[in-house]
């Protein structure tokens, strides 16, 4: 790992005076993908600003949202209350990712932000990866590929945003509150995040500097039914091969509304919106699952190594919306 | 013990202009100050520079669970823990859970119910079994190897391992006295 200068701001305005946009510079939160890709050499920062001390943390009710700030943990957020009442699929979402060790580190911010698991970008012996170095090509899409994306990529990277809980609150239309040197803005999570497409280096839409201070999380109507399905090649701790984060209202043997995040299959955490509106007024049942799930993976790109995640995903998906609306499969 | 920390000498391709940090904190109850290279993460000052040895170097990189300590009462990877992070934390590590020179009741646990075979990995996981007692998180056996899944065992000692930790939340958890 190469030194850094370590500073601890305790307020926003000193952190982001800290930062300063500086391409050198890094945030550090909970530091479980920061520090981990320092110390593989992807990551070189030469200051690192530590934001854990800023009055970031806890959890807020507003109006019908809960605010939650960057610096809440995922355990935290997982114990909360209204989180367990009322948001099934982001309790289960979080639960079943990493570790409790991990999850008392690993930051709401922090885990918007993570990085791919692409084991070619997290290895700087490989040369050809376009995300960790613009032009040089992509590993991935010539070599052995397996936890790799579907939807949302390019023939110049196939990285997965591997995040469980960023799935189910895509489904939610969470918002991201930002502040910067410009001030404060907040964008949807559905506009946070950027496909692969060309620049695949290019990720989100948060400026180099710019700070994640709270995520608003709109509650569910009492009468939704929600869950997250997470399948994997183990039975706890592993990132998800494919995922489905569902939330279904359902009145009168009609579905009223349908919110759909697929996950381990996009560049980014995948909302599902035809998928939705094939749900969307339609009796639930086994054969109108079926068209939303060929619906979701309309227009998935594949090597052989991850064909399989395009019957795993609509068996994933069709399997969720079984549970969540309790009909007979 | 008196111990004089060393601060490590930079590496060649440093960042030009870079010192160290002093971080002052607290460790099995005894508050340390420790200066260190920015980089030097909580593992590598519990073990180089305090000769806290009883907490393990696994993977380095947050996948195993070997270094599994407590920051302020909650089970964290050391290895993804930096030193200069713990200023004013308080730190618990396998060797500070020993009363009155009594071993701790998940201690004794491991040894009753064979809860390991080289032994590597047992520091993490009784630092993480005293913090999914605390959690109450050890009401099934199913609870108990989900919310320990954190901890690896090359070994595959799972099966006593599950054993001690169920015998202790049987008897009343980590603060019943055994
Ligand atoms: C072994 C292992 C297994 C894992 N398994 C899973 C899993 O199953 N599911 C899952 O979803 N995740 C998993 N993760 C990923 C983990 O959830 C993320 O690493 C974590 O959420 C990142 O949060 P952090 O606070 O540690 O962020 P950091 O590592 O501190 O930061 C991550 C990035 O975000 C930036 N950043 C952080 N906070 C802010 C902010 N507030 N504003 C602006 N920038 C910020 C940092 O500069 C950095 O670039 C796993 C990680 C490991 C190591
Ligand atoms: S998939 Fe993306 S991150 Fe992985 S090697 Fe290709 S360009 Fe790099
Ligand atoms: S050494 Fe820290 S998790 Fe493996
Ligand atoms: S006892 Fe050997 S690794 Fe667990």
């Amino acid at each position: 790992m190469r030194t850094f200068e370590y500073v601890r701001p305790l307020d926003v305005p000193d952190a982001l005076a800290a930062h300063a946009g500086d391409t050198a510079t890094a945030y550090l939160a909970g530091g479980t993908t920061q520090l981990d890709l320092m110390k593989d050499g992807v990551l070189e920062p030469a200051r690192l600003v530590d934001i854990t001390r800023l009055p970031m943390r806890g959890i807020f009710t507003e109006g019908t949202a809960l605010r939650v700030g960057a610096l809440t943990t995922m355990e935290e957020l997982a114990a909360d209350p209204t989180v367990e009442r009322r948001l099934p699929l982001v309790r289960e979402a979080l639960l079943l990712g990493a570790s409790v060790q991990l999850r008392n580190m690993a930051t709401i911010g922090g885990n918007l932000l993570q990085r791919t698991r692409c084991r070619y970008f997290r290895d700087p012996g490989v040369a050809a990866c376009n995300k960790r170095a613009p032009g040089s090509g992509c590993a991935a899409v010539t070599g052995p590929a397996r936890m790799h994306a579907i939807l949302g990529v390019s023939e110049r990277c196939i990285a997965l945003h591997a995040s469980d809980v960023a799935v189910a609150l895509v489904a939610l239309d969470a918002v991201v509150h930002v502040e910067g040197p410009e001030g404060d803005r907040s964008v949807p999570l559905t506009e946070f995040y950027v496909e692969a497409g060309t620049r695949p280096e290019v990720e989100h839409t948060l400026g180099h500097g710019e700070l994640i201070t709270a995520v608003e999380i709109p509650r569910l109507p009492e009468t939704t039914r929600s869950g997250y399905l997470k399948v994997r090649d183990r039975v706890s701790y592993e990132f998800a091969l494919t995922s489905a984060a569902v939330a279904l209202d359902i009145e009168n043997g009609m579905i009223r509304d349908a919110r759909i995040g697929l996950g381990g299959v996009g560049s980014k955490p995948w909302r599902a919106a035809a998928a939705e509106e094939v749900l969307r007024d339609a009796p639930p049942g086994p054969a109108v699952f079926r068209e939303a799930a060929e619906a979701a993976v309309t227009g998935a790109w594949t090597v052989p190594g991850t064909e399989f995640k395009v019957e795993l995903a609509k068996r994933t998906l069709v399997r969720q919306l079984t549970t969540v609306s309790e009909v007979a499969p | 013990m008196t111990f004089t920390p060393e601060v490590p000498p930079a590496a060649p391709d440093s960042h030009p202009g870079v010192a160290g940090t002093t971080t002052a904190f607290t460790v099995n109850g005894t508050p340390r100050s420790v200066a260190a290279d920015t980089r030097v993460t909580l593992l590598d000052a519990l073990r180089d520079l305090l000769a806290l040895t009883g907490t393990k170097k696994g993977c380095d990189q947050g996948a195993c669970g070997a270094c599994t300590v407590h920051v302020d009462g909650r089970r964290v990877l050391a290895c993804l823990t930096l030193l200069a992070q713990c200023e004013g934390r308080e730190v618990t590590t396998i060797e500070g859970l020993s009363r009155d020179g009594r071993p701790h009741p998940m201690q004794e646990a491991f040894v009753r119910h064979d809860g390991f075979q080289c032994g590597y990995c047992t520091p993490g996981q009784i630092m993480s079994a005293v913090a999914l007692l605390r959690e109450d998180r050890a009401r099934t056996d199913k609870d108990i190897r989900e919310f320990m899944s954190g901890n690896l065992c090359r070994c595959a000692a799972y099966p006593n391992i599950v054993a001690a930790i169920r015998d202790v939340a049987q008897r009343g958890g980590v603060d019943a006295d055994l």
